[in-house]
This record gives structure tokens, C-alpha cells and sequence, in this order.
């Protein structure tokens, strides 16, 4: 059985490369190029500053991401333990040292460019909570004290970036790890327990919001409410994807988006340009291609023998779903706004980064599936 | 090595069931954004995309040229003229303080006005044009433009502003423009609808009568605009219409040549084409100058037109009241001898007075006429005679005659502010001031005091019926070729009758007399009332065959004369200005084929003789000398004349 582990263990490079999932590679590759037309228009048809960042970035990011699915995936398992720790230093670090802008201290200056580790976390604290669980029997899972370092785990990056404040993204590296938890076979009731917790705490939480998110939250109830404060965004993103109808207004037609209408339109509401200019049949295509990804990494995790992969993987797919989804959502007026790029597509180093990085270890346990 | 295998086993198991589960979460949340995304791309796609091109579009309203109003000759009265503003682009100006420095070098430009603009800035958009100055002479604009290269973000704009005679001649009756009030806008729901920031409405006079007209069409610019309210690009140009433009009947040469005889003294003076009911003339003194309405009037300047005592805002050919006093005698006459209640060789004997019932009617002639019969009393215009002629006529019949020859009914439709005055009966005093009429009141109505009040258009318009043969006549301020046309035809025919002696009615003029000698032996009575000794008029005759007219004077009283004041033998002039009577004169030229009706009314001028008819005698001149011109312009038709 060991002899037939290592007969079977891919040694030549070509055999290496034949093993990567090309369809994934050409999905993140038709997303990036989407991204970089989307930029383009944003900036209303000037190669502009914008676009050219967001092309040079994901070049190299799509570069790193290839070149990293050839580290063993027992690399990635090792080092997992010590890239968590490196992001939470950091994260601590952007409390003492970060860089403030419109009212968040959420970046750090590392010479060469601004690092939002919040972004990074949410990787890390995956590949975290998949090694420190692929290394536990199943039946001891729902022991109370394989608990504790999992919980820690999860909450200490989320109350650093909550207190950033930023609280889209807490959420995000919350329900990342969460569903890693979850997927692992924990306890139902637990879950259930603990959301009634957190829901008599609510009241509570609000409390110490910040006036502009207890706003935010208010406006998502009703966005009429304050329709040139803070329920411009909601309102003006809702008028732009609804104009865009069936096939759209056409590239660089967008007139929301090229009239100023549309607020962060190169970050959070990039969709919203989109649908407006490409309309119910472009956004159908984008969201086969969102789902498709999605697909390819949950297929990969599943054919996958390894313990961490398969958790990674896993844990991976729902956490790029739940961006995809709140942002979505948020556009579309069905969640609060709460700031949550668009995996590939929204501009940002930071977002882009941890999600070719996240990619690139889902590579690596497709391209090393059979190691254990 | 087996039981790890299987504790893989059971965990993958796990795993993957969890994974189902997620898979299926994640595909109902797909199709929840799909839905929501087809509700608001698909189902509500009409009401989104509307919205946006709310966002996108916005329609600015350019203010289209106010119609012109000109005089019979083409004159200009009211007029749009050129005015030079300054405008300025907040975002385009790189220091305002060193801008507002160099501007005050070139124009007038203190510190306080400089205050109230950045007062203003601050409530606006740096890409809102402000007006700097709204109102430069030539010369500081043209000073303005050659400094222009070091003034960043000045734009000299040529705008248009209604302009009007600098003498106020016309001014009442043109009346004047100024800013959408708020009352302007809860009357008229025009106004409201029309919405054009910046527009002039009219005000009074012919503005305001025909404001709707002469505002026109606004032309409409729609600009694409961006989510700060900038203009992106136009993407239509909607050209306005300009607004209709009237011409007057008025000669404005003779209103500047009136308004300049009544300086100083408040008056009016009206003059009539006694067949096609043209008003000539209108002229209301004192005068305003109604530019300084336009731009905005200073309170200063407004104060001292409401507090003075001339009234100078009223429009008093139309909208002043006066009792008609001597002037009515004609149509007393006139109506005593159409119900023939006297013959005009009856005598009545003038002693300075007549008593009746206790109570003493005098005569203005302390002395008395002496013997009276009625074409001496016109013509000396004798008190007592027509006491006594009023007596046997009765108010009411009078009352009829006076009103068919167009008093107490308002004359023109074309001004709010014209009054309709009183020519009082038993019913009216009955109605309006509850007691039954009493005989005296008949004695004073019959020399046109008392209860009566006219207008000095109603007078004019009297005469010119007398004048023109006693028919009806429609006067009209407004020139419309179309519509005179037929009244033109009728007065034809009616020439040519005249002309062979063909004694026929007409039935295209409605004749006001029942037997044609009446109107006759009235209008001689009036030809011997300012051409022959002893006529009250006659110091004020024109001697030359071409300008003799023929008129009657009138004094008014507006306070009863206190048997004290008679013994003092108190001179009008003694008297204070409030107290002083109003003097009357009204007239037809050329006696001989008549063509112009003239009414004066001075305020508080003393004696008609000496107070109006004097006035009268130049302002027909000037309308006689000016005929010549206005005949060619009138249709060819009474080339006769």
C-alpha cells in the first residue's frame, strides 16, 4: 500500500504541470481579464491609474499563483502554524503602527507598499483551522477542550480587525472559520447554542457600534431613510443595476458609473458597474463563473486524500462563496453595506493576494492530492 | 495503519456529508441572487432605468426675449436692451482675494459688496456661475474686457434686460417688470407652472395685462449631468419662442410732448380718435421712471413715489375718480332734449342762485347770467340753468344718457387698475347708500357733482361719441389691423352718406341719440362755449381755421363752500393744496370734420378755464400738427379727413 503511495507520486515537472486544474487556471484568468475592462471603465475609458495597478497586480499575483501551486502541500501544512502566527503579529502591528485612512486604521506601511492584513487572515486562519483539525480524530472532535485553541484562534483576529474598525471583513474571517469548524463535523447544537448567545448579545454589540455602522445597518432597512446620506450608496447602486436590464446600457455606458452616481465603484461596487453595463445576461455569466470556481475547489478538495486538503479546500470554497455572496448581496440591497471586496474582480492588493494565495494552496493539493 | 485509515474514513464521511449540505446552501443562495437580480434588472428595469435618467438628465429653461411694445409709429416704448453683467466661476478663480483686488482697481467695487459675495459663495457649488455685477455701464464693461487676461475665472456676459423710456411718459401705462413675487405666484398658476428662475414678470399696465404673451416660450437645454450637478455635456437645445409683441394705438411723440407740458403738476390727459376709438394719448402726471423697477427699486426711491402727494404710482386717466362737474352739461343737455323736456329757446332766468326747499344752489357766477336759454348756458356754462334743467329732467333719465355714452362702465379691457366710476340713480343710492333720493341731489348731479365720478378716459370717450355724430365707439389701446377693419367699413359707408346727403341708418354703428339735430345743437354749443366771447373757454381757442376746436370746461368742487368762505371771497390759490378744486376741460378737434376727443383733468388746478383748457389748447395743436403723419399710416381710409 506505502509502495503504491510512492509509485504513483508525480516526480517530473511536465507530470506536475499536467496535474494543475487548467479550467480553474482559465476561470481566474477570464475573471482577471474581466476585472481589467471593468477597471478601464471605471475610470471611464482612460488607461488610467486604476487600471494599470490592478493589471500589473494580478499579473504578478496570477504569476505567484502558478509558481506556488508547486510547493508541496506538506510545506503549506508545516508552515501553516507560523503564517497564522506572522498575520496576527501583523495585525497587532497595524494596531500600534497602521496606517489611518477615512476613519480605519486597517493597513500597514511595509516599505515598498501598504499591507491590509485582515485581508491575509482570512486565509490563514482557514489553512490554520484545517491543520490543527486534520491532526484530530474524528470522534474526539466534539471534546470540549479540542476546543479552545480553534475558538482563540478564531475570535483573536476578529476582535483585532473589529476594533480596526472594520467589521465587513471581521465578519468574513469570522464566517470563514466558522465554517471550518463546522465542516469538520462539530457538534450541531453547539452551533446552535452559541448563535443564541451571540444573538441575546446583540443588543448589547450594538451598543458599542460606531454611529456611521449603526447607520449602515439602519439604512439597510430602510434606505429612504437618509437617501443622500448613508443610503446614497444602496440607493444609487440599486438604480444603477436596475437600469442596466436584460443586456445592459453596453460597455463604457454605464451612466451611473460614469456620471459619479456609483460610490466605490473601483472596490466594493464594481459589480454594480458591471451589472449595469452588461445587465441580467452578463451578471448570469459572471455568477456561472463565480460558481464554477467554487465547483473546481470543492472537487479538488473531494478527490483530494489528504486530511488538510480536503479540509482547506473545503473550508476554502465556503469562505470564497460567502465573499462572493455578501458582496453581492450587499450590492443588491440584500445585507447592510459592510465593506467586502469581490474576490478577483473589486481593485486591492491586499483582497487579491490572499485570495491568489488561498487559490494557489488549493492548486497545490490538486497537484500533490495523493500525499498524505 | 488500518485504524487510521478508518478514522479517515469516518472523518471524510463527515466532512463530505457537511460539504452536501454547504453545496446545497450555497446553490439556493445562487438562485436567491439570481431572483434578486431578475427582480430589479427584469421586473423593475422600467422603474430604475427612469431613475437613472432622472440622475443623468437635467433641463435648464432659457428665458426667452419679452415681446416689445411700440407705439402706432413703431416707437419702442418698452424695449429689450443689452445689459452688461459679470459672472464668475468659483472653481476657475486661483485666489479670490487677489481677484476682488484687481477688480476694485478697474470698477467700482468697495469692501461691503465684496462681503456680500462671499457671503453668497458660500452657499453654493464652485461650478455655479455667480454674478458679480448685474447691471455695468458700457464703459466699465469695456474697461472690464481689456483687463480680462489677468482675471482668471471672469466671464463678461451679455444678457438682456427690459428697457423703457428714460421720460416715464408711458410709463403708467406700459407699466413695468420685476422679479416673480410670491403673491404673483399664488395668483397665477402660469407663473407657477412656467418655473424659470430669473424671470420678469409684469407688474402693471400692459405688462401685466399682456404678460402671458409677451413672456413667450421658453427654450429648453438639457445636459447630461454628473452625480455633483455639473454639466457634463448638452444634448439638446430646445430654441424658445419670443414672446408677442403689441402695437399701441399711442403716439408717443405727443405723450412726451404731454407728459413735459405736466411736469410737476399731477394730472392726466387722454385723447381719442373719435371714430376708431384709438387712444392717442395717455398720459398720467406725475410720472416714475420705470427702469428702476426692473433691476430692483431702493427703498429710498420707492418711499419717496408712496409718500408723496401727487400719487405718482396711479394710473389716473383710468384708474382716478373725479366728479365730471361742468363737463357732464352737454350730456345733461343732450338728455334733456331727447326726452324733450325743454326746448333749447327756453328761457331760464340766472340770479347768482336758486332756492329750494330752504336750501341755496348757486351759480359759480356770484352775479348771475341773467337770461339763459341752453346753448348760452353751455356755452357760459351756467349753474342755475341747469339746476332747473336737471330738476325737470329727473336723475334717472339723465342717469341713461349717461351711461350710454360711456360713463360709470370701465372703457378699456385691458388694465386691472381702470375704475368704473358712479353715475348715480335712485336705484343705485338706494342700493349703495340705503336712503331714497332726495330733489337736490338731482339739482347738483345735473352740473356733475355730487354722487357722480368719472374716469378721464370715461369723459374722453363721452366726447368723442358727441363728437363723432353720437355712435358708439370702442376705444382700444392695442393696434390689430384685422379687427378695426370693420369698424373702418362702417365709418366708410357712413362718410359716403354724409357726403351725398343720404339721410339712411347705418347698421354697422349703433347710434346713441334718437334725433341727429340734438347731437348737432350740442356740438355748436360747445364750438360757441370756447370759440365766442363769453364761452368759458375762450381765452384758450385756437384761432388758425385748421385748429379750431371746440370744448367744454369744468370745475369740480371737492368740499362744499362754507357761506364763511364765500363772504372771504377765498381765491383757489389761498386755498391749501388738498382743498383746492380739480380743473376739467374737454374738447373735439377740428371742429370742422372732426377726428380727436380730448379730456384733461388737473388735481387741485383751480378753475377748468384757466387750470386745464390751457393745457388742452397745445395738446391739440401738437395732435393736429401730428395728424398729418398718423394718416398715412392709418389704412388710407379716412383720407378725407
Amino acid at each position: 500500500m506505502i509502495k503504491k503511495y510512492f509509485q504513483n507520486k508525480k516526480n517530473t515537472s511536465t507530470e506536475k504541470i499536467a496535474s494543475l486544474d487548467f479550467q480553474l487556471i482559465f476561470l481566474i484568468l477570464l475573471l482577471g481579464i474581466i476585472s481589467f475592462f471593468m477597471m478601464y471603465s471605471t475610470e471611464q475609458g482612460k488607461f488610467g491609474y486604476y487600471t494599470k495597478s490592478h493589471i500589473y497586480r494580478f499579473i504578478f499575483f496570477f504569476i505567484m499563483f502558478i509558481g506556488f501551486s508547486f510547493i508541496k502541500i506538506n510545506i503549506w501544512v508545516k508552515l501553516s502554524y507560523l503564517f497564522y502566527v506572522v498575520i496576527l503579529f501583523l495585525l497587532i502591528a497595524v494596531d500600534f503602527f497602521g496606517v489611518t485612512a477615512s476613519g480605519s486604521k486597517r493597513w500597514i506601511n511595509l516599505f515598498a507598499f501598504n499591507l491590509q492584513p485582515s485581508e491575509l487572515m482570512k486565509v490563514s486562519l482557514i489553512c490554520f483551522l484545517a491543520r490543527y483539525y486534520s491532526k484530530i480524530p474524528h470522534h474526539d472532535i466534539n471534546q470540549l477542550k479540542y476546543l479552545v485553541i480553534p475558538v482563540f484562534a478564531l475570535f483573536l483576529p476578529v476582535l483585532l480587525v473589529a476594533s480596526q474598525p472594520d467589521l465587513g471583513t471581521a465578519l468574513l474571517i469570522a464566517i470563514g472559520g466558522i465554517g471550518v469548524i463546522w465542516l469538520t463535523g462539530f457538534r450541531l447544537n453547539f452551533f446552535v447554542y452559541s448563535s443564541v448567545l451571540l444573538l441575546s448579545l446583540a443588543p448589547v454589540a450594538i451598543a458599542f457600534l460606531k454611529p456611521y455602522q449603526k447607520a449602515r445597518i439602519l439604512t439597510f432597512f430602510n434606505p429612504e431613510r437618509d437617501p443622500l446620506g448613508a443610503g446614497y450608496q444602496i440607493i444609487q447602486s440599486k438604480i444603477a443595476i436596475g437600469s442596466g436590464g436584460m443586456t445592459g446600457k453596453g460597455y463604457l455606458q454605464g451612466s451611473q458609473s460614469y456620471l459619479d452616481y456609483l460610490p466605490e465603484k473601483h472596490t466594493d461596487f464594481i459589480f454594480t458597474l458591471f451589472s449595469e453595463e452588461f445587465g441580467f445576461v452578463g451578471c448570469l455569466l459572471l455568477l456561472l463563473i463565480y460558481a464554477t470556481i467554487i465547483y473546481r475547489i470543492v472537487s479538488i478538495g473531494k478527490k483530494s486524500r489528504n486530511n488538510f486538503a480536503k479540509l482547506y479546500c473545503f473550508g476554502f470554497a465556503a469562505a470564497f462563496f460567502v465573499y462572493v455572496m455578501v458582496n453581492m448581496s450587499m450590492v443588491l440591497g440584500l445585507l447592510p453595506i459592510v465593506g467586502a471586496p469581490l474576490p478577483i474582480m473589486s481593485y486591492g492588493g491586499s483582497s487579491m493576494l490572499a485570495i491568489m494565495l488561498g487559490l494557489s494552496i488549493v492548486m497545490s493539493c490538486k497537484v500533490y492530492n495523493e500525499e498524505q | 495503519m488500518l485504524n487510521q485509515s478508518k478514522i479517515f474514513e469516518n472523518k471524510s464521511k463527515a466532512v463530505t456529508r457537511r460539504m452536501f449540505i454547504l453545496s446545497m446552501v450555497k446553490i439556493g443562495v445562487f438562485i436567491a441572487l439570481i431572483s434578486r437580480l431578475f427582480y430589479l434588472q427584469i421586473s423593475e428595469n422600467l422603474k430604475y432605468r427612469s431613475l437613472s435618467d432622472k440622475n443623468r438628465f437635467r433641463e435648464w429653461k432659457i428665458i426667452p426675449d419679452r415681446g416689445v411694445i411700440e407705439d402706432y409709429f413703431g416707437k419702442k416704448i418698452a424695449n429689450n436692451t443689452q445689459l452688461f453683467q459679470l459672472h464668475m466661476l468659483p472653481e476657475d478663480v486661483p485666489n479670490i482675494g487677489e481677484l476682488f483686488f484687481r477688480l476694485s482697481k478697474i470698477v467700482d467695487f468697495d469692501k461691503n459688496t465684496q462681503n456680500r459675495l462671499l457671503k453668497r459663495l458660500k452657499r453654493r457649488k464652485p461650478w455655479q456661475p455667480i454674478i458679480v455685477f448685474d447691471n455695468l455701464n458700457w464703459e466699465e464693461f469695456s474697461k472690464l474686457n481689456i483687463f480680462l487676461h489677468e482675471l482668471d475665472g471672469i466671464k463678461p456676459v451679455v444678457s438682456v434686460a427690459r428697457k423703457y423710456l428714460l421720460d416715464g411718459s408711458s410709463s403708467h401705462l406700459v407699466g413695468y417688470v420685476s422679479d416673480v413675487s410670491q403673491k404673483d405666484l399664488s395668483n397665477s398658476e402660469f407663473l407657477r407652472k412656467i418655473n424659470l428662475p430669473g424671470l420678469k414678470t409684469g407688474k402693471n399696465g400692459l405688462e401685466k395685462t399682456f404678460n402671458r404673451l409677451m413672456i413667450g416660450e421658453p427654450g429648453v437645454q438639457r445636459f447630461e449631468v454628473n452625480a455633483y450637478g455639473k454639466r457634463i455635456k448638452e444634448l439638446k437645445f430646445v430654441e424658445g419662442k419670443k414672446g408677442t409683441g403689441f402695437r399701441t394705438t399711442i403716439d408717443q411723440e405727443i405723450q412726451t410732448y404731454t407728459s413735459g407740458l405736466l411736469k410737476e403738476i399731477s394730472a392726466s390727459v387722454c385723447v381719442m380718435d373719435i371714430y376708431t376709438g384709438d387712444i392717442v394719448t395717455l398720459v398720467s402726471s406725475p410720472t416714475y421712471d420705470a427702469n428702476q423697477f426692473v433691476h430692483g427699486i431702493s427703498s429710498e426711491n420707492w418711499n419717496s413715489l408712496i409718500n408723496n402727494d401727487k400719487k405718482p404710482l396711479i394710473n389716473k386717466p383710468l384708474a382716478g375718480l373725479y366728479p365730471p362737474g361742468s363737463t357732464i352739461k352737454p350730456i345733461v343737455a343732450l338728455s334733456a332734449l331727447e326726452n324733450d323736456v325743454m326746448s333749447t329757446r327756453k328761457m331760464v332766468e340766472c340770479k347768482g342762485s336758486i332756492e329750494l326747499y330752504g336750501t341755496t344752489y348757486r351759480c359759480w357766477k356770484k352775479k348771475g347770467h341773467g337770461m339763459m336759454n341752453m346753448r348760452s348756458a353751455i356755452k357760459q356754462s351756467c349753474d342755475v340753468y341747469f339746476y332747473e334743467l336737471a330738476r325737470r329732467l329727473g336723475v334717472d333719465r339723465l342717469s341713461v344718457t349717461a351711461k350710454s355714452f360711456g360713463l360709470g362702465k370701465r372703457t378699456l379691457e385691458n388694465f386691472n387698475e381702470e375704475k368704473s366710476g358712479v353715475v348715480p340713480n335712485t336705484k343705485w343710492k338706494l342700493k349703495n347708500i340705503g336712503t331714497g333720493w332726495v330733489l337736490g341731489e338731482t339739482l347738483i348731479s345735473g352740473i356733475g357733482q355730487g354722487y357722480f365720478q368719472t374716469t378721464p378716459i370715461q369723459l374722453c370717450l363721452m366726447t368723442a361719441q358727441l363728437a363723432n355724430g353720437g355712435y358708439q365707439i370702442k376705444p382700444r389701446i392695442i393696434d390689430d389691423k384685422y379687427d378695426i377693419q370693420k369698424t373702418i367699413n362702417a365709418w366708410r359707408e357712413e362718410f359716403t352718406n354724409r357726403k351725398n346727403n343720404i339721410d339712411i341708418e347705418n347698421p354697422n354703428l349703433k347710434k346713441l341719440y334718437k334725433n341727429k339735430e340734438n347731437i348737432k345743437f350740442i356740438l355748436d354749443a360747445l364750438y360757441g362755449a370756447t370759440n365766442e366771447p363769453m364761452g368759458t373757454a375762450y381765452r384758450s381757442r385756437l384761432t388758425k381755421p385748421e385748429y379750431i376746436f371746440a370744448g367744454k370746461t369744468g370745475t369740480s368742487q371737492i368740499r362744499r363752500i362754507t357761506l364763511k368762505e364765500r363772504e372771504l371771497k377765498l381765491k383757489n390759490k389761498d386755498l391749501p393744496y388738498k382743498m383746492r378744486d380739480h380743473a376739467l376741460f374737454i374738447a373735439f378737434a377740428p371742429y370742422k370734420n372732426p377726428r380727436y376727443a380730448i379730456s384733461i383733468i388737473v388735481e387741485h388746478g383751480g378753475a377748468g378755464s384757466s387750470g386745464a383748457a390751457p393745457i388742452a389748447k397745445k395738446v391739440i395743436k401738437k395732435v393736429l400738427d401730428r395728424h398729418k403723419l398718423r394718416k398715412i399710416y392709418q389704412l388710407d381710409l379716412f383720407q378725407e379727413i
